[in-house]
């Protein structure tokens, strides 16, 4: 967590009534992500509208581009935060960055809309560990274009490889069988995209 | 991961959700006893994410926000009235369980007092047939029909005889006279305590009856005042405050 954010952080709590409602738009807007989900504990729906101004792009560009479906897309980025309104509760920093982890969330759920199956993977049980801070419009643009950047960097095929897994879901057998490629170099082309993105974020 | 090579590749896969079958259930199984190998399976799936970014496309539409704004206000709502309900099942369930409480407790205080009662008509009735052997006591001693024997020794003339029955702590005192000699016109006796210390103080006036006989019972007398002896003196009718000589009879206590 950056600095900045710290000290928004630190303002919203100093200023803050004594339940967790936010009052002020520019204190909304400075407001951490962590803050914002303690306002929704107390039914806070502008809080509410601030993550979702937030996070929801994230969460709509994922569950398009696996989904395909402007109206699918928008049935997970409701299903997703409403999760989020019912139990805010459920994220803490210990999950790793919000926008991230929502983004995960998003791409489970739509993934198992994709395949028509129940929910297979409870949002309790998913933890990133992402550092990039992604409360600000800036620092979400920077992460964002970095990711971009590695994956344009990368291998077509590996790239390919790797989007077929994240954005389809399919398994490297479905993967191996669509590209005709050997199971073992599907599963090292995913290793090594992983990593490449690991690296970039950790320079 | 050194020693775990042969676990790198499938790891990433089960990051993403891609590994399926025996490979996925092996690897599962290995993970429960591999911290290290935990430790980059979480590691992947932070990776894993950073993939959501780099997904591109337009921003959601607006209906997109107010469909979901409206669903969070009608939860908000249905929130705030789920309070009233759980309250008018909350108020009857505590006004019961008050009334429980409170039947409880009366019963108890009930209870309590009853028995409470049951003592004090006991000790009533105690106290009253004390009252009533008290009262038969003090009547037979009273009694104008009561027939008082003084005994003396054989062949002695009748003497003038008092007795004093005198308690310090209740200042309580009961005087039984007989064969007490007539008194002048306009006179009467005097009964007199003899404090250990001080004045003779005055314990009631009587008047014998034609046989001689008197009482005095329970006379105004200061508290606790010990007693050395007990006399008698003639005084005027209305009584005097000291005595006035001669004492006509005496007596200490035994």
């Amino acid at each position: 967590m950056g600095l900045g954010q710290s000290a928004r952080g630190l303002v919203f709590v100093l200023l803050k009534g004594r339940d967790n409602r936010l009052s002020g738009a520019d204190l909304k807007a400075g407001a951490t992500d962590v803050s914002l989900l303690g306002a929704m504990k107390s039914g806070d729906q502008s809080a509410m509208a601030l993550l979702y101004d937030r996070y929801s792009s994230i969460v709509y560009a994922v569950a398009l581009r696996v989904l395909s479906d402007t109206g699918a897309a928008e049935d997970v980025l409701q299903e997703v935060f409403m999760q989020l309104w019912r139990n805010p509760g459920v994220y803490d920093s210990s999950r790793g960055n919000l926008g991230a982890w929502l983004g995960v969330i998003a791409r489970n759920r739509a993934i198992d809309n994709l395949r028509k199956r129940r929910p297979e993977t409870d949002i309790a049980d998913v933890v990133v560990s992402v550092e990039p801070d992604m409360a600000g419009e800036a620092e979400r643009g920077r992460a964002m274009e970095k990711v971009r950047v590695v994956l344009a960097s990368m291998p077509t095929a590996q790239r390919s490889a790797l989007e077929m897994a994240y954005f389809e879901g399919l398994t490297h057998t479905e993967i191996a069988a669509k590209t005709g490629e050997p199971l073992g170099t599907i599963k090292t082309r995913i290793r090594a995209g992983l990593q490449a993105l690991r690296k970039a974020f950790a320079s | 991961m050194s020693g775990h090579e042969q676990f790198a590749d499938d790891l990433a896969l089960l990051a993403l959700g891609a590994l399926q079958g025996d490979e996925r259930k092996a690897l599962e199984k290995h993970l429960e006893g591999c911290a290290s190998c935990r430790l980059e399976l979480e590691h992947l799936r932070g990776d894993m994410a950073l993939l959501a970014l780099s997904a591109t496309g337009p921003a959601p539409p607006q209906r997109a926000k107010d469909r979901l704004m409206k669903a969070v206000a009608k939860e908000s709502r249905a929130r705030a009235t789920v309070k009233p309900r759980y309250l008018r099942w909350l108020v009857p369930w505590f006004a019961a369980s008050a009334f429980v409480l409170l039947a409880a407790f009366f019963w108890r205080q009930s209870d309590s007092l009853a028995q409470r009662v049951a003592e004090l008509q006991s000790e009533s009735a105690q106290q009253l047939a004390q009252l009533e052997k008290a009262r038969e006591v003090v009547a037979t001693l009273t009694s104008e029909d009561a027939l008082r024997v003084t005994l003396v020794a054989a062949q002695a003339p009748p003497q003038p005889q008092g007795k004093a029955i005198y308690v310090r702590d209740r200042s309580s005192l009961i005087f039984l006279a007989s064969n007490m000699p007539a008194l002048p016109p306009q006179k009467t006796y005097e009964l007199w305590l003899i404090p250990v210390t001080g004045n003779p103080i005055p314990a009631g006036v009587f008047k014998p009856d034609a046989r001689g006989s008197a009482t005095v019972i329970e006379p105004p007398l200061p508290a606790g005042v010990p007693a050395k002896a007990f006399a008698i003196t003639v005084e005027p009718e209305q009584g005097s405050a000291a005595p006035t000589m001669p004492i006509v009879m005496s007596g200490a206590g035994e």
